[in-house]
């Protein structure tokens, strides 16, 4: 089937899961921590807006309800608890290096087509949209992890581990018509809870290795388990096991 | 109010009452009495359950049947032991200022949540809000293992919440794409596509199974994370090494069989609608590979709770590999091997809680000479270890032995590697603990007070699994078989 050819409901929704996934991309290439927020909070948008269109053409008034869920957590409070936590460890204006920018875009389109591979397989099940939605949250999922792999940063891990969680919501609001409700609420709820947490525990990574930079977390790996760190005893911090 | 529900509020009023209370002297006797309401109610439930089997609650909500409702009882059980242990555990750890008023509050609340939240992902008839569960289990813990603040601690649960996150994150993907599957055949727009016993229903008629093997796929990953399995276990020996011991122990005995257990739920699907052994065979191998690579690391640990947590993937893994197999034999020998290794292993940390606070370190080699002074630490640590290793008289040999035998008769090259696998485990435990148990003692090496009655307890259930599984036991679990495979071992 053409594209030509598709109901304008069915272009807008494949226009807009485009969009979605560019911005994705958008991400992955940002290097600066204020643009990577907003990136994500309009990535949210587009996600929000498909979401009200399939409520309102296909009349399934549920989906406002997610719809409204996806805009207030991904648009107005996690971009926000972000942005606010950033100005308050004074890192908003801070930039890092990506080691082959080139490389890992490349890589991001290995995953897509990889996405619109796997997902052929259940093509004989749906139309052309739904087919290309579920390939792009496939895709909005593994960039999302692509981004948690090779950022150092905590904020943009988070910002990844969101953005899989968009992906995922996508592809339950438009090729199931949503979940059930009891669901969505769950899920909110839950990554609400989540991004409260990983706010607190900013805060904590600073205090413990005065930086977010997720490289420096080395503690814990089997290699130096041999030589557990002793300086702590000098700092007078208590050290895991220590009870004397 | 049904037993059911006591059984599920329960922790959660304790919880919240906790969240106010938890910083007072009578919040660790409030703990306990939570959870011998807990633990009550779940078992009055279990008996009911056994007599007239299955039931589904009137808002189809939550669903329980002879597999959910003896992993209920098992945690209500050591949801109950571990805070008779963390009482005294904690008020130590406050008389010695590693944990202030505020973060005993923390850690009595968030211990109540965290059972409620396995409790909810065991009895819930819905795959959604299982999810919801096992993430709420992931957030609770997380706040857990992170309370003592240390580096170490901080980064351990930095490291176990992207982790399990981003896991579960392909769980939830993994529902999505069930849900559509389901939706397909049973059309869109029902408000009970996502119930399992609906599921399960359709799947008998054939969902479409290229949607459901990318289903299960993004299900094996997601909920193999939590289980632990190699490798993505990375998680696993950090958590447990940084947080409160009690903590460990559950951790341990109970949050690794929920989350397996929502991968067996997952499997019945499959193999419904696949009518292939496709499932099985991806859980033996990851199975298998965890068996493996923990019981080869299990040499190289400096830590005893890192020790200790590898031979929970170890187990866990061999637990999987007896679902994935599948006959009767294996299934009942998981099934056996879950309670014996969640008994055992909650016993094992409690005892290495005590060991740690006497020797005032986790570092294997600076615990020496437990039996000396300490002889009842000694003794349940060198006796755990021996259970754990699968010797004779204890339940975790006779369900090992059981493994063993379903693998000879279906795939007996497995049979090689178990064995081995058995070996270098059980020579990985005893190089570090013959040392810890019956070297010599540092000089001014104390008794601490010990409360060894949770340890006993459990190791004389596991004893009693091993010499002779009480009728209704066997019965039970024979039921729960039936149920995963169809088919009864007995």
């Amino acid at each position: 089937m053409e594209f030509a050819q598709l109901g304008l409901y069915n272009q807008a929704i494949i226009l807009f899961s485009a969009v979605a996934l560019l911005t994705s991309f958008l991400m992955l290439a940002q290097t600066r921590m204020l643009p990577l927020i907003f990136t994500f909070a309009w990535q949210g948008f587009l996600l929000a807006t498909v979401t009200v269109l399939v409520a309102v053409v296909t009349e399934h008034p549920h989906l406002l309800v997610s719809a409204l869920l996806t805009f207030s957590l991904k648009v107005v409070i996690i971009p926000w608890l972000l942005y606010r936590l950033s100005v308050q460890l004074r890192m908003q204006y801070n930039a890092e290096q990506i080691a082959h920018p080139t490389l890992l875009l490349i890589a991001g389109v290995a995953l897509v087509i990889f996405s619109y591979f796997v997902s052929k397989s259940i093509i004989h099940l749906s139309g052309l949209a739904t087919r290309n939605t579920i390939a792009v949250s496939v895709a909005i999922e593994l960039l999302g992890m692509l981004l948690m792999c090779v950022r150092k940063s905590a904020v943009a891990q988070v910002i990844g581990f969101m953005s899989m969680e968009s992906g995922i919501f996508f592809a339950a609001s438009v090729s199931t018509y949503g979940m059930p409700l009891i669901v969505e609420l769950g899920v909110a709820f839950d990554i609400l809870v989540a991004s409260i947490l990983f706010g607190v525990f900013f805060f904590h990574l600073k205090d413990s290795f005065g930086s977010l930079d997720v490289g420096q977390y080395n503690r814990l790996s089997e290699a130096n388990a041999s030589q557990l760190p002793v300086p702590e005893q000098a700092l007078g911090q208590p050290v895991p096991g220590d009870h004397s | 109010m049904t037993l059911l529900e006591t059984t599920l509020l329960a922790p959660l009023v304790g919880g919240l009452v906790l969240a106010i209370l938890g910083h007072r002297p009578v919040a660790g006797w409030i703990n306990i009495g939570v959870g011998i309401i807990t633990f009550g109610a779940s078992l009055a439930m279990a008996l009911d359950v056994f007599a007239h089997g299955p039931q589904l609650s009137p808002s189809r909500m939550f669903y329980i049947d002879a597999f959910n409702v003896y992993l209920v009882v098992l945690t209500a059980f050591v949801g109950l032991t571990t805070s008779i242990f963390s009482r005294p555990y904690m008020r130590h750890e406050v008389a010695i200022g590693r944990v202030t008023d505020r973060r005993l509050r923390l850690y009595h609340a968030m211990y109540q949540c965290f059972l409620f939240s396995m409790l909810l992902a065991l009895s819930t008839n819905n795959l959604g809000v299982l999810w919801v569960a096992m993430e709420l289990a992931t957030l609770t813990t997380v706040l857990l293992v992170s309370l003592y603040r240390t580096p170490e601690a901080i980064e351990a649960a930095w490291k176990y919440f992207i982790l399990c996150g981003v896991g579960i994150a392909q769980a939830l993907f993994g529902t999505v794409l069930i849900y559509f599957a389901a939706e397909n055949k049973l059309g869109a727009g029902r408000d009970d596509t996502l119930l399992w016993t609906v599921l399960h229903d359709a799947a008998a008629s054939n969902l479409d199974p290229a949607v459901i093997t990318l289903a299960f796929v993004f299900l094996l990953v997601g909920y193999g994370t939590k289980v632990g399995l190699v490798p993505l276990h990375n998680w696993l020996p950090d958590a447990h090494s940084e947080g409160p011991t009690p903590m460990s122990a559950v951790l341990s005995g109970l949050l690794l069989n929920v989350a397996l257990y929502a991968l067996v739920r997952v499997k019945m699907l499959v193999d419904a609608s696949l009518n292939t052994n496709l499932a099985g065979e991806l859980m033996m191998g990851f199975g298998l590979l965890s068996f493996t690579v923990a019981g080869l690391f299990l040499h190289r640990q400096h830590d005893v709770k890192r020790m200790f947590s590898y031979s929970s993937i170890e187990h866990m893994g061999l637990i999987t590999f007896g679902f994935g197999m599948g006959g009767a034999l294996a299934t009942f020998g998981a099934l056996l091997h879950m309670t014996v290794h969640s008994l055992t292993k909650s016993a094992i940390f409690i005892t290495v809680g005590h060991a740690c606070q006497l020797a005032g370190t986790q570092r294997i080699d600076q615990i020496r000479g437990l039996i000396r002074t300490q002889p009842a630490i000694g003794w349940g640590l060198l006796i755990g270890t021996v259970s754990i290793a699968g010797f004779p008289p204890f339940g975790v040999f006779i369900s090992e032995f059981l493994l063993l035998m379903a693998t000879m008769k279906e795939w007996p090259w497995l049979t090689i590697p178990l064995l081995l696998g058995f070996g270098v485990a059980f020579a990985g435990l005893f190089r570090h603990i013959q040392r810890m148990v019956f070297g010599e003692p540092p000089p001014g090496q104390r008794p601490v007070q010990a409360n060894m009655l949770p340890v006993v307890l459990h190791l004389v259930l596991v004893l009693w699994l091993g010499l002779a599984i009480p009728m209704f036991l066997s019965r039970w679990f024979e039921q729960a078989t039936v149920l995963i495979t169809g088919a009864s071992p007995l």
